[in-house]
């Protein structure tokens, strides 16, 4: 860590506190969660099933899922638009969200969203945003409610390393930090915005370090280890809570997929990918449950199975849902006190 | 003459304005090393290298100020929006820089400036699928461009590179596939030229962009049925040019206009009000507008395949007028 940012703190210490049986399962169901309904996703697009863009978290999983596991129920989560993963790990049903990427009337955003902009308030998904960065003040204003009413929820604010060169990104945690607000910046290095390596984009690569321009704790962590995640967010939104203000979390990771779909990936090589592999955070994860004898072989087969189940089913429900309705075309525009009909053309 | 697409025509004119003026730069997001978002400037940056064809940073404020900043300095940037719906987080720069500084410093500084942005949609839902020409087209000191065949787009494009002023040229990602006729020689068009792409005598279409060939689809169907409809392709929304328009409409003593943008506000009510205006005594019939539906975009495929004016729609129209 570079000592001349002062305002830079050491990543906490590893806590080998392991989490309990129950949890460590829980987390290794989810993120097979997210990757089998995801690998499901890819198929559906590539028969025509789901249009537009697609933008897979395949290689990230441990992030959405550690961070889940570190919030409350009741924390506030806003996302950029690769968004499937968060949406999945925080309990929304996959139903639903399967049914949105096809474009359903049973999607989360009753099929007006798509893929990338998923939304369940009722578990405080505030949505996801699909133009870079535009969501980080919206962040700082959520946060800035809770405080105003004295609510102890955190605002959790996920975003790209590519999102961090933009303006909106920097007036957004300054104003959260100069209004210390509970908000925890969460940005997730995957080492690429669409084409362009973090180098060509950000005059400093490491992300953590912009935090000093807030005057703000800045931390980097290993995005694929699980529980160096959980624990990092668990400690940042404690101290949040506890009034610390906002904090910037750089979690290190890798996109195993294209930026989204049909990007023919000219910008690096297979080699860089295939070298990513092994560090796939599902497979690390699986390592330590059978390692720590946490699980057995047999047992985590039978979540694989117990998994495909669910996804299988949020494709049949998203296969047999209706579309939306031609009257919900107009519906949802305004309140429903709008004043008198809109006379257009 | 050789059939090209429309993304080869935008290329060519890059290429060709690139080779003939050292001066001439591209910057952008992934216009570089990944060949351009929808493969415009694919093979660029091989030929003219990493000082010429500039990959930025996703920062659209940024790109179009240092372009507006470049432009004042000697240069003359092309600058590219991703998309159009990016070009709000640089409106600022877009509308009190670019097209104010010649004024406000009483014509001592010039902003060569191109700023190149697809529009469009498919499934991309509300923030991806924009158009705002008409906001572009309501400030004064931009030129806004909107061609919708490669021939226009090549020769325009052309032009507005060489153009002293900042030129919004917006192109439509649904038509970078169509294919035209285009000349193999060096040829330029005018800017704030309309032209009649379609003769007729019963109703006149003003349109541009993607519509115009919606458009022209429809008015080959009402042909069938006798009715023979004169199509306008604007071409250029700023400045506008309504020559065409008027001699027209002193034919046909009727006026559609056919955008894709919403219609509140729009350039069709822009167009209207001055038919109003100038040929009210050649009017038959009050001037007809059609556009997209009022609503943010969708996502749903259905629900997006009602959103913007069909063959269908403006045939429909058209008859009506006719009754
Ligand atoms: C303001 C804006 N500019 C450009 C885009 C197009 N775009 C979508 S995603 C993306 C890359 C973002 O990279 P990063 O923030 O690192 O997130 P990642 O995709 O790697 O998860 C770009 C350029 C956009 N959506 N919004």
């Amino acid at each position: 860590m570079n000592a001349t940012t002062g305002t830079v703190r050491p990543a906490p210490a590893r806590k080998e506190s392991a989490p309990d049986r129950p949890e460590s399962m829980d987390m290794y169901r989810k993120m097979l969660l997210i990757r089998r309904f995801e690998e499901r996703a890819e198929e559906a697009y590539g028969r025509g099933k789901i249009g537009g863009f697609l933008h897979l978290y395949i290689g990230e999983e441990a992030i959405a899922v550690g961070a889940m596991a570190a919030l409350r129920p009741d924390d506030d989560v806003i996302t950029h638009y690769r968004d499937h993963g968060y949406v999945l790990a925080r309990g929304v049903d996959p139903k639903a969200i399967m049914a949105e990427l096809y474009g359903k009337s049973t999607g989360v955003s009753k099929g007006k969203g798509g893929s990338m902009h998923l939304a369940d308030l009722e578990r405080h998904v505030w949505g996801g945003y699909a133009i870079v960065g535009g969501h980080v003040p919206m962040a700082a204003g959520l946060a800035l409610a809770n405080q105003y009413r004295n609510e102890p929820r955190v605002v959790a604010c996920f975003m790209g390393e590519g999102a961090t060169n933009i303006g909106a990104f920097f007036a957004g945690l300054n104003m959260a930090a100069v209004w210390k607000v509970p908000m925890i910046a969460i940005v997730e290095n995957n080492r690429y915005g669409m084409g362009t390596p973090v180098e060509r984009a950000s005059a400093v690569v490491e992300i953590h370090q912009k935090a000093a321009a807030f005057g703000i704790p800045g931390l980097r962590i290993d995005g694929n280890d699980l529980l160096a995640v959980r624990d990092a967010v668990r400690e940042a939104a404690d101290a949040a809570r506890a009034g610390g203000g906002p904090r910037l979390l750089e979690m290190t990771t890798y996109r195993l997929r294209g930026h989204s779909m049909g990007d023919p990936q000219r910008y690096r090589t297979k080699e860089e990918v295939e070298e990513a592999k092994p560090r796939d955070p599902i497979l690390r994860w699986r390592k330590v449950l059978l390692e720590t004898g946490a699980a057995k072989e047999d047992e985590l087969e039978g979540i694989a199975e117990e998994i495909e189940a669910v996804v299988e089913e949020s494709i049949r429900f998203a296969e047999e849902s209706p579309d939306p309705d031609p009257s919900a075309l107009c519906a949802d525009v305004l309140a429903e006190e709008s004043h008198g009909p809109e006379n257009v053309s | 003459m050789a059939l090209k697409t429309y993304r080869d025509a935008v290329r060519e004119a890059l290429r060709e304005e690139m080779a003939r003026d050292p001066n001439v730069i591209i910057l952008g997001e992934e216009v570089g090393v990944w060949g351009g978002t929808y493969a415009v400037t694919r093979g660029l940056h091989e030929e003219f290298g990493a000082k010429r064809v500039i990959d930025t940073p996703i920062a659209e404020a940024a790109i179009v100020g240092a372009a507006v900043g470049a432009a004042m300095g000697g240069l003359r940037p092309v600058a590219e929006l991703m998309t159009v719906n990016f070009s709000l987080v640089a409106m600022d720069q877009i509308v009190n820089s670019a097209a104010k500084i010649r004024y406000m410093f009483g014509g001592q500084a010039k902003v060569p400036l191109v700023i190149r942005t697809p529009a469009g949609w498919g499934q991309l839902a509300a923030t991806h699928s924009q158009f705002f020409e008409a906001w572009f087209a309501h400030v004064p000191g931009l030129t806004v461009v909107m061609p919708a065949t490669p021939y226009d787009a090549k020769g325009l494009l052309k032009s507005a590179i060489r153009s002293e002023n900042p030129v919004m040229f917006i192109e439509h990602f649904r038509l970078y596939g169509v294919k035209g006729e285009v000349p193999d020689g060096e040829y330029t068009l005018p800017i704030g030229v309309s032209e009649v792409k379609r003769a007729g005598k019963d109703v006149t279409i003003v349109t541009y962009s993607r519509m115009l060939h919606t458009s022209l689809a429809a008015a080959e169907t009402l042909s069938k049925d006798g009715i023979e409809c004169e199509v306008v392709d604007l071409r250029t929304l700023r400045p506008l040019d309504m020559r065409a328009v008027y001699e027209s409409v002193k034919k046909t003593h009727r006026a559609l206009i056919v955008e894709e943008d919403w219609t509140t506000l729009g350039m069709g009510a822009e167009i209207a009000a001055r038919i109003g205006r100038d040929r009210f005594d050649d009017l038959d019939a009050p001037v007809e507008r059609l556009g997209q539906v009022e609503v943010p975009m969708p996502y749903a495929k259905n629900l997006e395949e009602m959103m913007f004016p069909d063959e269908k729609l403006v045939i429909d129209r058209v008859k009506t007028m006719l009754a």
